[in-house]
């Protein structure tokens, strides 16, 4: 039925950030390899959104599974931010953590993760924020044992809150314009410090503050990826093959380019300032690059491609 | 309990634990050896720079190769919430903070994180949910977010969330509650000496992540564990 229908869409024309998350994992591996864990035929449903008098979903807002892509078997989880804008709630991360569980058993070439989260889902909220510290040790663990776990994110809810979290601890990710990376966000930040602090509804400033190309810029993101699967389907598999190991060293360089980039860019108000320093001779002209473009630019800033993770 | 009152219960011939800005480094003579300790102090949120200097002591202790246990002390806000923070990338100098820790345990560093105060959000899987046994002090408050709050998001009223709060732990904000959800592994007892405590915590770390076990068990997380082993298992059948 749908998974039928979705296997037809072109991966070249399908836009990631409007496609639902059963729409991306069909047509980001190879045709007819995904098979399902804990599918929506065996209902695993929250059961506590019942208590709020919510919906609930069948796959709880996340589907996992097994494929191929590009004929190398992954795991792979891909959240649904039309569901509860993709929040973490304790069936959807159970789902998520035992996936990492799963990987050090079967040792799958990557652990492909497709963010699509405002974070934590508040009606379980401590359900939530446990299970991405679960995730976020089970990926450590994951990488350890020298599997790289690839974060693909450019979906409408972005990759907010412990989202974010969990984010920087993959191997790698993959962006897209439409992709924000961020703990708080707009309207958190908004509603807690003023609107003087962040205007939540300065769309142009959420995008350079948070958005794709700020973090591929300043190191926050691997690859930059036009907005289609195709585009993703490209960069998982480059990035699955240059995922750089988890260990002190690691941790050291990762140490050493963060306080680099406060020491360099700390001072500054606005993502053009920082976009400036990068030696990005025309910054305001960056929101508006096509994807080409941007890659030039990107391939002359010394900070966006690096191993400290 | 004051972190004042915690040194000195952990450390009576005295300690070399300094206090900056809310942040806690150090460390102090604990059984035959050492015992590290970091934190935050004084409800303080959580940035980038505080995030960096927590995480430089916890590889300096790493690269010490001591496996001296290393306590996380815990009395924070949230993370600190401004555009200066997200505009350096806070995602990636909290991620880096849990993951110094991750690697010390893995590394022979028993973590123990140790919550005596409030702690919330990113602060809170940042520090306390980043070590391997977390507990906490009576009167510690963890929370993800307060109740008004909680109200303002869902559009509840807040009278029924308070009401429901009372007999459904997996969304109300206190100990109790991440208790039940096994994200706080045990609740110390203040009347009786620290170190002893924290040491049988120490002798009896378990390896894996028992959270979710702890979940079902205490019934603040009734499927999370089960959840999670059924994907294991369909995952094995292929």
């Amino acid at each position: 039925m749908a998974g039928d229908r979705a296997a037809s869409i072109d991966p070249d024309a399908l836009s990631w950030y409007e496609a639902t998350a059963r729409q991306r994992v069909t047509a980001l591996v190879d045709p007819g390899s995904f098979r399902e864990f804990l599918g929506p035929t065996e209902r695993r449903m929250s059961p506590h959104l019942p208590l709020f008098d919510l919906p609930r979903a069948f796959d709880d807002g996340i589907v996992i599974g097994r494929a191929d892509i590009a004929g190398t078997p992954v795991l792979l989880a891909a959240q649904e931010g039309r569901f509860m804008g993709g929040a973490f709630g304790e069936v959807h991360g159970g789902k998520l953590v035992g996936l990492l569980r799963a990987a050090l058993d079967l040792k799958p070439r990557a652990v492909l993760i497709l963010f699509d989260t405002g974070g934590v889902r508040l009606q379980e909220a401590n359900a939530g924020e446990t299970a991405i510290a679960e995730a976020m040790r089970a990926i450590v663990d994951v990488r350890a044992a020298g599997i790289p776990v690839v974060g693909l994110i450019g979906g409408r809810a972005g990759c907010y809150g412990g989202g974010g979290l969990i984010a920087g601890t993959c191997s790698r990710l993959a962006v897209s314009e439409g992709g924000r990376i961020s703990v708080s966000g707009p309207e958190v930040i908004e509603t807690n410090k003023g609107a003087e602090e962040f205007d939540s509804r300065d769309r142009a400033l959420v995008w350079r503050t948070m958005g794709g190309k700020h973090r591929r810029l300043t190191g926050g993101a691997d690859a930059f990826c036009a907005d289609t699967v195709a585009a993703f389907r490209q960069a998982a598999v480059a990035l699955i093959d240059r995922a750089p190991a988890f260990d002190l060293a690691g941790l050291e360089a990762e140490q050493a380019r963060l306080a680099a980039r406060i020491a360099r860019f700390g001072d500054c108000r606005d993502a053009t300032e920082v976009w400036a320093r990068l030696g990005v001779n025309d910054p305001a002209t960056v929101p508006g690059m096509d994807t080409a473009a941007f890659e030039a630019i990107v391939a002359r800033v010394g900070e966006a491609d690096h191993d400290a993770r | 309990m004051t972190l004042a009152e915690i040194l000195l219960g952990l450390f009576p011939d005295g300690h070399a634990v300094a206090v900056r800005d809310g942040l806690v480094t150090g460390s102090g003579p604990f059984g035959d050896g050492r015992i590290h300790v970091v934190g935050v102090d004084g409800d303080a949120p959580l940035g980038i720079e505080g995030a960096l200097t927590l995480s430089r002591a916890v590889l300096d202790a790493v690269r010490a190769g001591d496996v001296a246990p290393i306590l996380v002390a815990v009395d924070s806000d949230s993370q600190r919430m401004s555009r200066r923070d997200e505009l350096l990338g806070l995602n990636e100098y909290l991620a880096h903070l849990a993951k110094a820790l991750l690697l010390a345990d893995r590394s022979g560093h028993p973590t123990i994180g140790l919550i005596y105060g409030h702690s919330a959000a990113g602060a809170f899987i940042a520090t306390a949910l980043a070590t391997r046994v977390l507990a906490a002090l009576p009167g510690a408050n963890p929370s993800v977010m307060d109740l008004p709050s909680v109200a303002r998001v869902t559009k509840l009223p807040l009278e029924k969330l308070q009401d429901m709060a009372t007999s459904t732990p997996v969304f109300a904000p206190g100990l109790d509650n991440m208790v039940a959800t096994g994200a706080v592994h045990v609740v110390l007892d203040p009347g009786k000496p620290l170190p002893g405590q924290i040491g049988a915590l120490i002798a009896g770390m378990q390896p894996g992540d028992v959270r979710d076990r702890l979940g079902e068990e205490r019934g603040g997380r009734p499927v999370a564990r089960a959840v999670a082993a059924a994907v294991a298992d369909q995952a094995r059948l292929g």
